[in-house]
């Protein structure tokens, strides 16, 4: 039998399978192995799932499209690792549903801005952003500020977290795995019943906006902001560790 | 002529393409509306106006949805119901079925755009709809990959012609695309919020497997099947190459589908992943600058065309952007060239060479070619094609040089360093110098806009005659009965 290309464009149902299979190859190859690699599943001391306030804050930053202008990952270059810190690592994503890589920089990277500036000054970036970048051509964001954040379906948000991987704990089984992975402080935090009190609790701790009074969008912002890139101590990492990092 | 043409309208089902005709039209006057906002703000962030609403994050994914699956999408959905039935010389498969993809779809693009506004997004880059409009996209889609094959089925000739090849691989490509893109669990039953089921590197190659493939499939392999019936039929001649066909067919829609990873080249992702995709990007220049050729040289013999028709311009002119954009696509996956290009303007301006000298002059050709034809009259007015096709040409060079010269320029900055070693540039300083190009770029798209206001008035007038024809002819229809 000899093939001929006839033969398919003469049938519908060949051309589709055929079609089918010519379009499934790549994206079979080069996802499957993302899943199995150690590359891109390793642990890495330090990366934990975001806290309540935090994660709140993350669904903020996704919500107002800051990933069109922002990117979170730093690449392996001098002028990068002068500007920025050092270079992402695959782990340091691994709790991000979805990720925040982001692709273009119409502002800086923020994979690491976390500790970089004050509460206070993030809090006049937020409100203005020309009040301490004069150049900046951003938008103001003054609602942050003056949002009450809404907490009433944090635990509806874990728990939908919590069906993709993320290790925040259901029950005391899941929380003795957390105090082992994580100690005890942060395996505290992750705790799905007692989300509300922790995300009050760290939101007056901060005092992110400077008001302790009560909880706004601004402070879930500055506690996403403030823990970005903090994760990894890196000065206790030697530099050829880094190299199975990548 | 007039008789073949009636004889047309009764034998095909032009109702439905009618409808999506005049919806690209539509959403391509909002969707590049907010484009030119969208632009300014950034030239002028007082435009901003310190609304939620309007600010540039929430309205950027209202203007990618609007031109790419409003414009667009409407745009593929009219030539392809358009091709598919000429081609196989039959009505469509299941009518009812095509009417729902037509207000599904419709439905689909207010959604997205109202839920982004309001705050709602999966942070997805052309995939910010939230997971109740990825199921509608689902079911839309499902009906119409059902009126395609089943209008394929019942074809009266032996042959399915090259073009509805394109339009098929499309719609699988897509359907596998947004369903594994867009998995995702959601808070809970009563919000639209979701948190997407990959997190971190996994996520990363999902999306742009997905996001690449938007341009490789929705943007690229549609419109070449709308390349491969309009232009021959536009010109009067015969596609160029059978065989290149069938070799552009299968190495593109083979090909495409690696080739993502470019976008996370220097990233965590493992090495191998993206070094894969620029190769595959690189080899994908054969197939692609294949297609392009099969295209302009379909008009040997007819070249003259190009002085006195603009709707044949429009065509070849987008072939051009297409050859353009395919060679600059795999130079920027380079991992050199992409140390420099990435997270600049040079990206944005490469997107905008391709969806506005490809993609928008590809279906503005085709619209014009179809739009007499579906309304059996003439166009209102060829001058004023002209003067679109001159309005969009300068448009898009304006908007492509602008961010060449701003791309390369933040490239080029970010990475400088003074004698001392010292990082040269200040972050905030490149966003300052590149200032006159983000307000060259917006000018560069009031351009564009003003020409497809034209194309807008242009048709409604076109319509507007063939409906008072038609009156007009059913009463004196009436008149002799």
């Amino acid at each position: 039998m000899s093939f001929k290309h006839e033969n398919v464009e003469t049938n519908a149902g060949v051309l589709l399978v055929l079609t089918m299979l010519a379009i499934s190859v790549g994206g079979l190859v080069e996802i499957a192995p993302l899943f199995f690699n150690k590359d891109t599943t390793e642990n890495v001391e330090g990366v934990r799932p975001y806290t309540p306030l935090e994660s709140r804050g993350r669904d903020i930053y996704i919500r107002e499209g800051c990933y069109t202008c922002h990117s979170q990952m730093i690449r392996p270059f001098r002028d990068e690792q002068i500007r920025y810190g050092h270079y992402s690592l695959a782990a340091e994503s691994k709790y991000d549903h979805p990720f925040q890589w982001g692709s273009k920089r119409t502002g800086p990277d923020l994979a690491r801005v976390g500790g970089k500036y004050s509460n206070e000054w993030h809090v006049q970036h937020m409100i203005k952003p020309t009040s301490v970048v004069p150049e900046s051509v951003m938008p103001n964001y003054p609602w942050l500020l003056e949002t009450k954040l809404d907490i009433s379906d944090i635990g509806d948000r874990m728990r939908a977290q919590r069906v993709v991987g993320v290790p925040y704990s259901a029950n005391q089984e899941e929380y003795q795995r957390n105090v082992k992975e994580f100690g005890e402080a942060v395996a505290k935090t992750l705790v799905i019943a007692d989300a509300k009190k922790n995300l009050v609790a760290q939101a007056q701790e901060g005092n992110y906006d400077g008001d302790r009074a009560s909880v706004s969008e601004m402070d879930a912002m500055i506690a996403y902001l403030q823990v970005l890139g903090t994760m990894v101590d890196f000065s206790k990492i030697k530099p050829e560790e880094l190299v199975k990092f990548r | 002529m007039s008789a073949t043409n009636q004889a047309a309208t009764e034998q095909y089902d032009y109702d439905i393409i009618k409808k999506f005709s005049i919806m690209a039209i539509v959403w391509a006057v909002v969707g590049m509306f907010v484009g030119v906002y969208i632009a300014s703000e950034l030239a002028w962030p007082f435009l901003n106006f310190d609304s939620p609403y309007f600010s540039f994050g929430r309205f950027r994914p209202v203007h990618t949805g609007a031109v790419i699956f409003g414009f667009g999408g409407s745009a593929l959905f009219a030539t392809s119901y358009y091709v598919v039935q000429r081609t196989c010389q039959t009505r469509l498969f299941a009518p009812g079925l095509a009417t729902f993809t037509f207000w599904g779809w419709q439905a689909i693009i207010v959604l997205a755009a109202a839920s982004y506004v309001l705050g709602y997004s999966q942070g997805r880059e052309y995939a910010e709809m939230e997971w109740p409009i990825d199921i509608l996209i689902l079911f839309v889609w499902v009906a119409y990959l059902a009126v395609y094959v089943g209008t394929l089925m019942k074809r009266k000739q032996a042959h399915i012609y090259v073009a509805n090849w394109f339009y098929l691989s499309f719609i699988l490509a897509t359907a596998l695309l947004h369903t594994f893109n867009n998995l995702a669990v959601p808070v809970n039953l009563f919000t639209l919020k979701s948190y997407s089921l990959f997190a971190g590197t996994q996520d990363a190659m999902t999306q742009w497997w997905y996001g690449h493939n938007a341009v490789g499939f929705f943007l690229t392999a549609a419109f070449l099947g709308m390349m491969y019936y309009f232009v021959p039929k536009h010109a009067g001649r015969p596609v160029y190459s059978y065989r290149l066909s069938i070799v552009h067919f299968w190495a593109l829609s083979f090909m495409y589908m690696w080739v993502g990873t470019h976008h996370l080249h220097w990233t965590a992702l493992p090495d191998w992943a993206s070094t894969l995709g620029a190769t595959f990007s690189i080899m994908l220049l054969l197939p692609s600058w294949g297609g392009m050729i099969n295209g302009i040289m379909t008009l040997s013999g007819a070249w003259d065309k190009l002085r006195t028709d603009p709707i044949m311009r429009f065509m070849i002119v987008a072939l051009s952007f297409y050859g353009m954009s395919t060679f600059e696509g795999p130079l920027m996956s380079l991992k050199d060239v992409n140390a420099l290009s990435h997270y600049t303007d040079w990206t944005v301006g490469h997107v905008h060479s391709g969806a506005l000298g490809w993609v928008a002059m590809i279906s503005f050709g085709s619209l014009y070619h179809m739009m007499p034809r579906l309304w059996n009259t003439t166009m209102y007015s060829e001058k004023l094609i002209n003067m679109h096709f001159w309005l969009a040409t300068i448009g898009t060079l304006l908007y492509i040089t602008a961010m060449w010269i701003s791309g390369i320029s933040q490239g080029l900055m970010w990475r400088a360093f003074d004698e001392f070693g010292n990082l040269q540039y200040s972050f905030v300083e490149s966003v300052a110098a590149m200032h006159p190009f983000y307000a060259m770029r917006a000018i560069g798209g009031v351009f564009f806009l003003a020409g497809m206001l034209l194309m807008a008035y242009n048709m409604y007038q076109t319509i507007r005659q063939g409906v008072r024809a038609e009156a007009a002819g059913a009463r004196a229809a009436a008149a002799t009965a």
